[in-house]
């Protein structure tokens, strides 16, 4: 087996309550469950006006004309704005490649584009003004898919391409390709006594966070802008709005608002610039908070992918050789289809050795809505179809399922297909067997005295079985997923940590750019400061850009690298603090000089446990303050040829068991109990830990049973953008969710953690479909599973 | 219009009111009264469910020109309804309540967050009610989004079914989406907010 | 836009005929989200909610007076026995919050063809009371929806009451949606069982235009179960019987395809339901219910 390694032991900070691994309660708990947490949409300000958004009535067109006079009339209208108000020479902005226009200029590109915005003293106001703006188009042919987007006479997306990816795209509506070769999958081929070739396809999910869109912009008195909002990075958030208003970053002062979720959806901007602009222009507050049907258009989506799978296998059970082609729709803008291409292809061939292997994976530009950040994404899609192709090549071996997997699952030590060693821990095969090990839901648990209980049947309280027709099915996935910033991006943050004396308290205060979004990263830099620094009180400051950069929240990269930040930075404050308490106490007791020191309980103890001072003491009169980058270990950009490179830093694995019933003659599923078992390495908080998987593991389930974008493919035009049909799971579609926690440290990382919010994203997907071809029989080659898929019945 | 009625025990007058505008609406921008939230407006995720003469509904489709003489109680004022609910036995009527309706926390306040540890499951906060409290024990909160209206549904349900079934629990909360937890952490919250209920009686 | 707020009934239908392009107004479940999401910008709202005889309901001898506003809750609450296929069916209306807030007058008003009650109420068979300052009128439900969210209201009437009859026998209502909870119907069916008329009535959603009954299914199975002598053994019925009906019910379907579902999905579960809703009722009938009464 593949473990190897052992927990981190962490000793240091044990004396003092709340530090790294203990289930401390959130900071901003209290604040939430009362309704005083400040969310962006939340934000008033006397005398604001409400910003309005006119979006695009069709996917692709000319713009011929824009008439906004009418609008503009209207009494309580402030300012109605487009292209042609933009102040300055940029007009574009992007997360790698800045191709999105701030309001559309010539031309529309996907359905939902701003064409227009509007400032009024009520929304009702500004919805009739922005109702009253006259738009011509004339419309062009879409591009839908890769036939389309690759046909000779296809039209371009974007025309005169200047970006850094254009020079080794075959054709300009790709927005990145990335092969990977390793070995020769065609010669390996041929030592294969069993071939599984598979094709299939992943629908366009939605973020779907609660929380829409939405922030106030305040002009401030020196020309600049104070702007309140939800984001996942404000310091990126800040590099692509100061320029196109003008502005120097520092007259742009950004304050991070409550976020109701983000799972990558606020990785683009949305509604930042508008609201700036419209301030600017007006010289008043402007609020902006799309309903849930603009959301849907406000986002960028999970790539939908159709992946093109081979792979071989000895008649023991061995894998030979893995080709894959892997077609990433991105939409009409590029957002982060390039790194969506970069995790695709190198982890397209999953938690596993194979030694030859042909890769590849692209990226479209179309006319659908564009697509870029979802938790795990690229990997997500990828597991999706390698884990069905394990299944298939597992039943022609004639081997169990679980143990084909573990036969080949990689270790630490294994290369990637990239030729990058995997060199902390890979317990892929021990997730696999804990997960098989939990004990199975009882059968037929929807059985009662009374009847059948229809709550815990297929179908729920639509009372569609008492039990006819309904069968059991058990599946079972793995994935892997990068953690962090990879291909050599330079991923830091920065942390800036203040300890002083409050009331007779020593207290230390937090202050990153981090956004809060959900995952609790607040609490873990309270633990963090507690443990490194000895003290019980610490304030986390607000997130804003008065401090250094912090990355994005994404990727399962904050406890990582903004949590490493927080500790490299408190142990810099911690050196300080020893030092004024060797000058002001050192000649009292010679253990100042000769022991290793420690900040425990308030107190400064030598690692022996003697009490040398009081922290109180020490800092009376005194403050230390730090501000400190921190980095992990720098990655390097694949190969484009060839796609070698040590592009990660590091991995998060998870495996799966779904446990479903399906009412086979009706179509209709009920996921009965979805166990996860994942590696995080250390648990900086256990609650969050698990909160995070059984989060991402619903996400999972909900892109494999219900939840896609329809977009119709003959106009391009998004059909279902409500909840009233784009479904995300309720509590009576979710099961329990037993977690089985493994802790082996990642000695690169610090305290050995490892970022865990994506992974089990990845495996919870194909899981519940192995379950469901399990009950059924069906081969299911595509997500979501609708009813009609089971039902014989057709696509809708 | 103008529209005239009681929140959390306090009267309250809202002018200049849009009749296509919702309690929402109102309670949001007009009354200071974010708590409740807006995430779909088409009643289709619960997360502004209020108590409407102690019934809960989604206040994104009630007209406020319907609210007119009622009593609505939201999540500012959930902790004075169950702590009156405490002391005069069941009262369900939304009568109850009293100093809430408070223009909420500014900016500055609501962003200075005070993290203090905790020796276990029971944080501070004896001013919260018992499914708030479970709520911040249990793991329930997350981004938070859903919460408030969560909270108004699962304490209503407990005021009339104290011991919830774990199907009883996940009927009562269907309609309540919530997209961070995986709504374990709250199926836990509200559990152990009912084995708290039973224990002190 | 102007906010109607009529004290009592005779005040609300004298301003619907004042103003006959008046919404109305009660739950809001509807209405509203045509109004948040600036689909509709009606005229005047008409609030029925201060009219409270609208929320009361009196059991009779024969039928269930049920006001237009009672809402879905209160049905599943205490309607239990006298409508068990309008209990099981608002117990599928979307979510609790809703269920508190909405009633049948609402699903009758929109007349959509995916409204959940319309089944229960064809399968049980009701008259749909309505009023005018001109008059009083009952309208039977299978003359009741004419078209695609239209229904046989003049533009000054209003809906005050549902008469339906009281459960002679069985019901059933069962609902396809993709989500366990909180789901609009992609297809519904309702049946019940009239062992005093010794006939079966059904009801379908959201597989044609408007809300139908199974009429052929109807007749067959009503001829079948006579010729059988089925009400009188109280035998089980055949499965070839069972096959021939659901057949039937999917043929009276004229579905459409929508991001819903298919419109040969929907046959194929209005079949499906069909047989299920029939054997329930039937093993009811025959005094075995137990096994096989869905409970939540």
């Amino acid at each position: 087996m593949g473990t190897t390694g052992t927990p981190t032991n962490i000793t240091q900070g044990s004396k003092t309550k709340g530090g790294i691994g203990e289930s401390t309660l959130r900071p901003d708990g209290t604040l939430k469950v009362t309704g005083e947490f400040a969310y962006s949409s939340d934000m008033w300000h006397e005398d604001m006006l409400w910003g309005q958004i006119l979006r695009s009535t069709v996917a692709h067109a000319e713009i011929v004309s824009i008439d906004t006079s009418e609008a503009l009339a209207q009494s309580g209208v402030y300012a109605v704005l487009t292209y042609d108000d933009l102040p300055t020479a940029v007009k574009n902005y992007g997360l790698e490649i800045q191709d999105t226009p701030v309001l559309a200029h010539g031309k529309v590109r996907h359905h939902g584009e701003p064409v227009a915005i509007v400032a009024a003293d009520h929304p009702e106001t500004a919805r009739r003004a922005a109702a009253k703006i006259k738009v011509e188009y004339r419309e062009l042919p879409v591009i839908t898919d890769e036939a389309s987007a690759t046909a000779p006479d296809a039209i371009l997306i974007h025309e005169n391409r200047d970006d850094h990816h254009i020079g080794h795209v075959p054709h300009p509506n790709i927005v990145h390709r990335q092969p990977i070769i390793r070995g020769n999958a065609d010669e390996a081929a041929e030592r294969a006594d069993f071939v599984v070739k598979g094709e299939y396809t992943f629908g366009m999910q939605d973020q779907a966070f609660l929380g829409p869109e939405s922030g106030l912009a305040v002009p401030s008195e020196d020309g600049g802008v104070e702007l309140y909002v939800a984001t996942q990075w404000l310091h990126s958030d800040l590099k692509q709005i100061a320029p196109v208003l003008g502005l120097p970053e520092d007259k742009v002062r950004m304050t991070l608002s409550g976020v109701g979720g983000a799972f990558g959806g606020r990785e683009d901007l949305s509604m930042q610039i508008h609201a700036c602009l419209l301030a600017l222009r007006t010289g008043k507050p402007v609020k902006i908070v799309y309903n849930r049907f603009e959301s849907f258009f406000g986002h960028v989506h999970r790539h939908p992918a159709k992946l093109y799978y081979e792979h071989g296998a000895t008649k023991d059970g061995k894998l030979t050789h893995m080709k894959c082609k892997i077609v990433l729709d991105g939409g009409a803008y590029a957002s982060a289809s390039p790194a969506v291409v970069g995790n695709a292809s190198s982890l397209a061939v999953g938690p596993y050795v194979v030694e030859d292997v042909d890769i590849e994976a692209i990226a479209l530009y179309s006319n659908n809505p564009p697509c870029g950040a979802m938790r795990g994404f690229g990997a997500v899609q990828a597991c999706f179809a390698y884990e069905a192709q394990m299944d298939k090549l597992a039943d022609k071996v004639g081997m169990d399922r679980v143990a084909f997997r573990q036969l080949n699952a990689m270790e630490q030590g294994t290369l990637l297909p990239t030729g990058q060693p995997v060199d902390s821990p890979a317990p892929v095969a021990e997730l696999l067997r804990r997960v098989k090990a939990m004990p199975m839901p009882p059968e037929r648990q929807w059985e009662s005295s009374e009847g059948s209980d229809v709550r815990q049947l297929p179908g729920g309280l639509s009372n569609t079985t008492h039990g006819e027709g309904v069968v059991r099915g058990v599946g079972y996935a793995v994935g892997i997923k990068n953690v962090g910033f990879s291909e050599g991006f330079d991923d830091y943050s920065t942390a800036r940590v203040r300890m002083e004396v409050i009331g007779g308290e020593p207290v230390a205060t937090v202050h990153t750019a981090m956004a809060e979004v959900g995952q609790g990263g607040v609490t873990v830099h309270a633990q963090i400061a507690r443990t490194e620094l000895g003290v019980a009180q610490v304030t986390i400051h607000p997130a804003d850009t008065q401090v250094g950069s912090a990355g994005s929240t994404s990727a399962s990269r904050q406890t990582y690298v903004t949590g490493g930040a927080v500790k490299n930075s408190c142990e810099a404050v911690r050196e300080q603090v020893l030092e004024i308490g060797r000058r002001k106490f050192g000649t009292y007791h010679p253990a100042w000089a000769t022991a290793e020191l420690l900040l425990e309980g308030g107190k400064v103890v030598t690692d022996g446990g003697e009490v040398l001072a009081d922290l109180a003491d020490v800092l009376e009169g005194e403050a230390v303050d730090v501000e400190l980058e921190w980095r992990h270990r720098p990655t390097v950009a694949f190969d484009l040829v060839t796609g070698q490179g040590n592009g990660h830093v590091q991995y998060s694995f998870a495996a799966h068991r779904a446990v479903v019933e399906v009412d086979t003659e009706l179509g209709l599923v009920k996921v009965i109990e979805l166990a996860c078992a994942q590696d995080v390495g250390k648990a900086l908080n256990p609650l969050s830990v698990i909160g995070q998987i059984q989060g991402g593991t619903t996400q999972g389930l909900g892109v494999a049973v219900m939840e896609e974008i329809i977009v119709d493919p003959k106009t391009a035009k998004v059909r279902n953008p409500s909840f009233t049909d784009y479904l995300i799971p309720t509590i009576l579609d979710t099961p329990t969710i037993p977690v089985d926690v493994l802790e082996l440290a990642d000695d690169h990382a610090p305290y050995g953690l490892r970022g865990i919010g994506e992974a089990p994203t990845l495996s919870s997907t194909p899981a519940v479909l192995a379950a469901i071809r399990n009950a059924t029989g069906l081969e299911l080659n595509r997500t979501p599973v609708r009813p009609e898929h089971l039902t014989g019945t057709g696509p809708a | 219009m103008r529209v005239n009625f009681t929140v959390n025990g306090r009267q309250q007058e809202a002018d200049d009111v849009w009749e296509g505008e919702s309690l929402l609406y109102v309670l949001r921008e007009r009354m200071g009264l974010p708590g409740s939230k807006n995430a779909c407006e088409q009643g289709e995720c619960g997360s502004c469910t209020v108590r409407l003469d102690g019934v809960p509904v989604c206040s994104c489709l009630v007209a406020a020109g319907q609210v007119e003489g009622r009593d609505v109680v939201t999540v500012e004022g959930l902790a004075d309804f169950a702590r009156q609910r405490a002391q005069h036995g069941g009262c369900a009527s939304g009568a109850c309540g009293d100093d809430a309706g408070k223009a909420g926390t500014s900016l500055q306040d609501a962003q200075q967050w005070q993290s203090k540890p905790s020796d276990s499951q029971t944080g501070e906060g004896d001013e919260l009610s018992p499914i708030q409290q479970a709520f911040i024990d249990a793991g329930a909160v997350q981004c938070g989004f859903c919460t408030p209206g969560l909270l108004v549904a699962a304490d209503e349900m407990l005021e009339h079914n104290p011991s919830p079934t774990d199907a009883d629990i996940r009927e009562a909360l269907s309609g309540n989406l919530c997209r961070c937890t995986g709504y374990e952490k709250i199926m836990d919250a509200v559990r152990l907010a009912a084995a708290r209920q039973s224990e002190a009686v | 836009m102007d906010f109607l707020r009529p004290a009592s009934w005779e005040e609300a239908l004298a301003a619907k005929a004042e103003h006959p392009t008046a919404v109305p107004l009660a739950g809001g479940t509807d209405v509203m989200v045509e109004i948040n999401f600036d689909h509709r910008r009606p005229e005047y709202l008409l609030d029925l909610n201060r009219i409270g005889e609208l929320g009361e309901w009196e059991v009779g001898q024969d039928t269930v007076r049920l006001g237009a506003s009672v809402p879905y809750t209160k049905i599943m609450q205490n309607l239990r026995a006298e409508l068990p296929g309008l209990a099981l069916a608002s117990h599928t209306v979307a979510s609790p919050q809703i269920r508190n807030r909405g009633g049948v007058g609402g699903n009758l008003g929109t007349a959509s063809p995916a409204g959940d009650a319309h089944p229960a109420l064809l399968a049980a068979d009701c008259e749909v009371e309505v009023e005018s300052v001109r008059g009083s009128r009952r309208i039977p439900i299978d003359a009741f929806y004419t078209g695609v969210k239209r229904n046989a209201l003049a533009p000054d009437e209003l809906i005050r009451a549902v008469h339906i009859k009281k459960a002679d026998g069985p019901q059933q209502y069962s609902k396809v949606g993709t989500r366990n909870a909180m789901v609009i119907a992609v297809c519904a069916f309702g049946l019940a069982l009239h062992p005093e008329t010794r006939t079966v009535r059904t009801g379908i959603g959201s597989a044609a235009p408007t809300p139908v009954r199974a009429k052929a299914a109807e007749e067959f199975l009503n001829a079948a179960l006579e010729e059988g002598g089925f009400w009188d053994n109280g035998k089980i019925i055949t499965p070839s019987v069972a096959k021939q009906f659901a057949d039937l019910c999917s043929a009276a379907c004229n579905p459409i395809d929508d991001v819903r579902g298919t419109a040969s999905y929907r046959r194929h579960a209005v079949g499906i339901m069909a047989r299920r809703t029939l054997t329930w009722t039937w093993e009811s009938y025959r005094g075995t219910a137990a096994s096989t009464e869905g409970v939540a």
